[in-house]
């Protein structure tokens, strides 16, 4: 067994398919970080995705370019972020209910929508997806679509907002002490605004990945819990951009092994077990990084100005 | 009404004191001319402008800077970045970090205040993050400075080194608004003093030639009698806590050495500034801290860390947080009541809430103890933090029917506290003392700690000194023993002989 | 913009907020059924006939309320205490399941003892699914959102891998269902022609006994109690990590009885697609109801209704039957906003 693990793990192909697992985790969890970073939890990143996906695939079905879908799916997300932003940053309601909600609701808008506009298919129609990037010539990146290189970008470029522009030391304080920045001339529900709005466009695109790079149609269910997997690995990844990619590649790998240890050692083990491991492993993450969380100091905590 | 009324003028070079108890309207007078709250009516002019209102940058702009109550710095970020945030804009994709650090130094040495900018917040010393909040407004270009309760938390030395700081910034020119509720100082530092009472500003003094107790009942409206303590004799020892060491979850220290005993009907008081572990000290006296090493002994008895056996061994406890940790607030004034004892004979029968007698038992504590309010069954936060306070008391020293408790491990009880209010609250302490209860206060107060207490010790850094009758402590030898701790401040004081 | 908590928060305020929330939320939806090209007024109206228009449209509004009362229940009795349980859905198939394997099991007692083996063994599924994320709070400080949430995951491939193995029906001609409850242990119909089943009368019944701990109980009083405050309530002396454990206990209880009942009663067997989402729905019915037990009978009754006469309307007209889901989501949304209102009141600048 150790054998032909170490086998799948020295292949190429194998990681190939951990950056292309990876992908959507990257940009669900540099979503959720820097909404978490403000202060603000989002638990709406499972229905954002389900509506991300949903409509960067639909505009693309409809004739739009594929980057322009991706666009679609940023502003679809932006828009689900921006009522979860008006419902927990200027009214100070419970995040963990908000979110939910949005959850629900993006995830049945979309299956509603998706009905509606597509009222005869019994089939998901197919639409023709972003290429692997061949003229790249970089062995493991050119196998990859060019989602999963914005992806690694947005990674160095988050930490460099996060930790040496002024608006990333806006976030990061109305994310600690809210009253801090206030006194210092920040408008904290402006700066939270907008961070979870921008949050929520890359958890839009995270669910455009999947319609419009890793699969060619949109499915029901076919998020599955992704987007949860992104709120653990916030944690894990101690919110930090870094730690982020790690956690996603990690957890990528897992993910990628499990799927080839199923193929390999046959039917021994019901396959169920093997799905299972991901989430499983996702908990585990958490309790494990649970200890040392040196969380933003303000979040989940409702700022009302004026309230001292 | 919070401010009534209210205009006041504040020239260059000048100190003007706003003095008045705690709810008079100060805080919220300087929230408005900051721009942490609108006015309902009035306007603000600096420095010959119109200054928007509710903006606090806006008026960072025009040159008024506050230093604050409770500091607003964030722990976790360094002291420059928590001096940098709001002094460049938004848009820029970049940050000029090393000039920043050249200007704070430069600003920092001409006024005298000593700061490592890489340092996180977290590992100052309040001393030192005072600083770091007045250093947030002198690098600004500050003109005006409000400073709320400046000295609530600082050593009678540490007040000293502001009071010199405020006399340099006022020879270069910045006009200061100091906010305070202690006479001496007020009548020390400033030029002129505006009472404030219920909201309204009821005088407007120059400093030189105010007298205390003209004041003092400005301030109140009437003459207030202070409760006295009476002189008797001391029962058995009652509280024996020996060789406590503990530490937090990190590992970090907080108590290192702790050995204090009361006797029945005597008052301990513990003084010190903040931060030197006497949270640590009242959690463990509440039965909500472990212990590494050492014991607690009440009346023959050890104690452990579960506040259901303090509570059955007759210890009244009042914290220091009335809204975080001393009452439920979404819960009813009467569920309040018998949340301490919600599982005895007299409140509970087979697992049911005897509700009749709680409730009972409540309307009596309400009226025992003057709390003022439109019924037991209104959620408790509804209450203000006179009467919260007085709810809180009177759920602790209604014991049982007419016992008194053996223990009273009060921390802070009059923080925040009108002047009527902190009366209450100390003769209560007093008859319950008289009766025989066993008193431990925890108190950054020293006007409170001289009224009440017979014995004194100083914590400092995790130990507390020997308890010293209160009649041999001087001011200096206290406010020296806070600084530095006891041995070192005996020392000092023979070397200065 | 500011918001001014409100001096006396009025009883009326306090009721209407959930009518309110809905009303809003009908109006928004009528967009999104105008948008699918059906006249808004006929589309609502014949979701009120399915609703509750006859007596065979009540009865079915009755059978779909029964699992959502009890998920409720569950939901609200730990919200109430602060611990977000969203677990209800993993929690439920996972009374089923046990519910199924207890009766199934063949043992040599009499019907009368092992009935209430079955509701018990249902109950411990639940609870034991819940307690996991319950000790991680409490020990661990891990949210358990996140835990209860992909624990829903964890229990459902448990569920199809039981179904695909040792529970598989052999008579169902490879369709992955579970052996069926046998008939002495189902849950009697109410009435004839219709599939209103005794559990509806279990489900008012656990209503009321959930409501009478709340308000008239020590261990309702700690509930709250923690919930509200759990530092204040540890200084009150309370227990409060024992306290979060047994309401995970008694939450867990009841969505895995909620299985149990909708497998013995309706459903007969146990498939994967037993429970369109009843868990979140849970979520819905205990905000809507303010977490007030006797309230979450009447909200159930109301998301019930919206189901049934949703799928009913979609079956006449082409409206997509997903069009309940986002009422019921929308509805949570406009709760939250009407609960504010009710306690603060908005002041503009």
């Amino acid at each position: 067994m150790s054998g032909d693990i170490l086998d799948v793990v020295t292949g190429l192909p194998f990681w190939v398919a951990v950056l292309r697992i990876a992908t959507p985790l990257i940009f669900g969890t540099l979503g959720v970080l820097l909404c978490e970073r403000a202060g603000v939890l989002n638990l709406g990143i499972e229905g954002i995705m389900v509506v991300g996906a949903f409509t960067g695939w639909f505009a693309v079905y409809q004739g739009a370019t594929l980057w322009s879908g991706v666009g679609v799916a940023a502003l679809a997300g932006a828009a689900l972020g921006l009522l979860h932003a008006v419902l927990t940053v200027p009214l100070g309601l419970s995040q963990h209910v908000s979110g939910l909600g949005v959850t629900l609701f993006g995830t049945s808008v979309a299956a509603y929508a998706y009905r509606v506009l597509l009222p005869r298919v019994t089939t998901p129609p197919t639409i023709e997806p972003f290429s692997p990037m061949s003229s790249l010539g970089v062995p493991l990146l050119s196998t990859q679509t060019p989602l999963t290189l914005l992806a690694l970008v947005c990674v160095p470029l988050l930490a460099y907002v996060l930790n040496r522009t002024p608006a990333g030391l806006a976030v990061r304080m109305v994310g600690e002490n809210p009253g801090a920045a206030e006194g210092q001339g920040i408008n904290v529900i402006a700066v939270r605004m907008w961070t979870v709005i921008a949050g929520s466009a890359l958890m839009g695109v995270a669910g455009a990945f999947l319609t419009l790079s890793a699969f060619n149609a949109f499915f029901f269910n076919m998020v599955n819990g992704r987007g949860w997997i992104c709120v653990a690995l916030v944690v894990f990844a101690s919110w930090r951009p870094g730690k982020a990619l790690a956690g996603a590649l990690l957890f990528a790998a897992f993910d990628a092994l499990q799927l080839r240890l199923q193929q390999a050692s046959g039917a021994k083990l019901p396959y169920q077990i093997y799905l299972m491991l991901p989430y499983a492993l996702s908990i585990l993450a958490l309790v494990v990084m649970a200890r040392r969380a040196a969380y933003p100091q303000a979040l989940m905590k409702p700022y009302r100005k004026g309230e001292r | 009404m919070a401010n009534d009324s209210i205009s006041l003028e504040l020239a260059r070079g000048e100190v003007l004191a706003l003095l008045g108890e705690n709810g008079a309207g100060k805080s919220t007078l300087v929230s408005i001319l900051f721009g942490h709250y609108v006015a309902d009516e009035g306007t603000i002019t600096a420095f010959g402008e119109p200054l928007p209102a509710g903006d606090p940058a806006a008026a960072l702009a025009a040159g008024i800077g506050m230093v604050h109550q409770h500091f607003t710095l964030s722990d976790n970020l360094t002291v420059l970045d928590n001096i940098l945030i709001g002094t460049e804009p938004l848009w820029q994709p970049f940050s000029r970090r090393r000039a920043a650090r050249a200007k704070v130094r430069e600003t920092a040495a001409r006024f005298g205040l000593a700061v490592d900018t890489h340092r996180k917040v977290s590992e100052l010393s309040v001393g030192e993050r005072q600083r770091v909040e007045i250093l947030k407004a002198l690098y600004r270009g500050a003109r005006a400075l409000i400073l709320d309760e400046p000295t609530a938390v600082l050593t009678p030395q540490e007040s000293r080194d502001l009071f010199a700081t405020l006399r340099q910034l006022v020879a270069e020119g910045l006009a200061i608004i100091f906010i305070s509720h202690k006479l001496d100082e007020v009548l020390a530092v400033s030029d002129r003093i505006a009472v404030l009472r219920n909201g309204r500003l009821v005088a407007l003094r120059a400093a030189a030639g105010a007298t205390k107790a003209e004041l003092a009942e400005l301030m109140v409206g009437r003459k207030v009698v202070m409760p006295t303590r009476e002189r008797r004799s001391l029962g058995a020892p009652v509280l024996h806590v020996r060789g406590i060491h503990a530490r937090d979850a990190h590992g970090g220290m907080l108590l290192d050495g702790v050995d204090v005993s009361v006797r029945a009907g005597e008052t301990v008081a513990i003084a010190g500034v903040a931060g030197n572990g006497q949270q640590a000290l009242a959690q463990l006296l509440s039965g909500t801290l472990a212990p590494e090493r050492g014991t607690v002994e009440l009346a023959g008895r050890r104690l452990g860390a579960t506040p259901r056996e303090w509570i059955a061994a007759k210890v009244a406890r009042i914290p220091e947080d009335r809204h975080a940790v001393g009452v439920i607030g979404d819960l009813a004034v009467w569920e309040n009541v018998i949340s301490e004892h919600l599982r005895s004979p007299a409140f509970a029968r087979a697992g049911f809430v005897r509700r009749t007698a709680s409730r009972m038992h409540a309307d009596s504590v309400v009226r025992r103890f003057d709390v003022r309010l439109s019924g037991i069954d209104v959620p408790a936060r509804s209450l203000s933090g006179g009467n919260m306070q007085k709810l809180i008391l009177g759920r602790a020293l209604s014991v049982g029917a007419a016992t008194t408790p053996t223990l009273i491990v009060a921390d802070q009880p009059t923080w925040g506290l009108d002047i009527g209010a902190l009366a209450y609250v100390h003769q209560c302490l007093l008859n319950a003392a008289a009766a025989g209860a066993a008193v431990l206060l925890i108190s950054e107060d020293l006007d409170e700690i001289f009224a009440l207490a017979d014995g004194i010790a100083v914590m400092f850094h995790g130990r507390v000194s020997e308890a010293r009758p209160a009649e041999t402590w001087t001011l200096a030898e206290i406010g020296l023993a806070m600084a530095r701790g006891a041995d070192a401040a005996g020392d000092e004081l023979t070397r200065a002989a | 913009m500011r918001l001014e908590a409100r001096a006396e928060v009025s009883r009326v305020l306090q009721l209407a907020a959930p009518f309110a929330a809905i009303a809003v939320t009908l109006v928004v939806c009528s967009l999104l059924v105008a948008w699918s090209g059906v006249p808004v007024a006929g589309a609502y109206r014949l979701l009120l006939e399915g609703a509750a228009g006859s007596a065979f449209a009540v009865s079915e509004t009755l059978t779909r309320a029964t699992p959502l009362i009890i998920t409720g229940l569950a939901v609200s009795v730990a919200f109430r205490a602060k611990l977000y349980n969203i677990g209800a859905e993993g929690q439920l198939y996972a009374g089923a399941l046990a519910a199924v394997a207890v009766a199934d099991s063949g043992l040599s007692l009499p019907p009368a003892v092992v009935f209430p083996l079955v509701l018990a063994a249902a109950m411990a599924a639940g609870a034991l699914l819940l307690i996991g994320p319950a000790l991680l709070k409490t020990r661990f400080h891990v949210d358990e959102v996140v835990t209860t949430l992909l624990f829903n995951f964890i229990a459902l491939l448990f569920v199809s891998m039981m179904l695909d193995g040792p529970m598989k029906d052999p008579t169902a001609m490879g369709w992955p269902q579970s052996v069926a409850i046998p008939e002495e242990f189902g849950l009697e119909k109410l009435a004839e022609r219709s599939r209103v089943h005794s559990g509806l009368l279990i489900a008012f019944a656990l209503a009321v006994v959930v409501w009478i701990v709340d308000r008239f109980t020590a261990f309702g009083f700690e509930m709250r109690a923690v919930g509200a405050n759990a530092r204040a309530a540890a200084f009150a002396g309370m227990p409060v990590h024992a306290v979060v454990l047994k309401t995970a206990l008694l939450s867990g209880a009841l969505a895995g009885l909620a299985g149990g009942i909708e497998v013995m009663g309706r459903a007969g067997y146990v498939t994967l697609d037993m429970s369109p989402g009843y868990g979140y729905s849970g979520i819905v019915i205990a905000m809507l109801a303010q977490l007030n037990a006797l309230g979450v009978v009447v909200s159930a009754i109301f998301v019930a209704g919206i189901l049934v006469g949703a799928d009913s309307m979609s079956r006449a007209l082409a409206v997509p039957t997903y069009i309940a889901d986002v009422i019921v989501a929308a509805s949570l949304i406009a709760m939250l906003v009407a609960t504010m209102l009710a306690r603060y009141r908005v002041r503009w600048r």
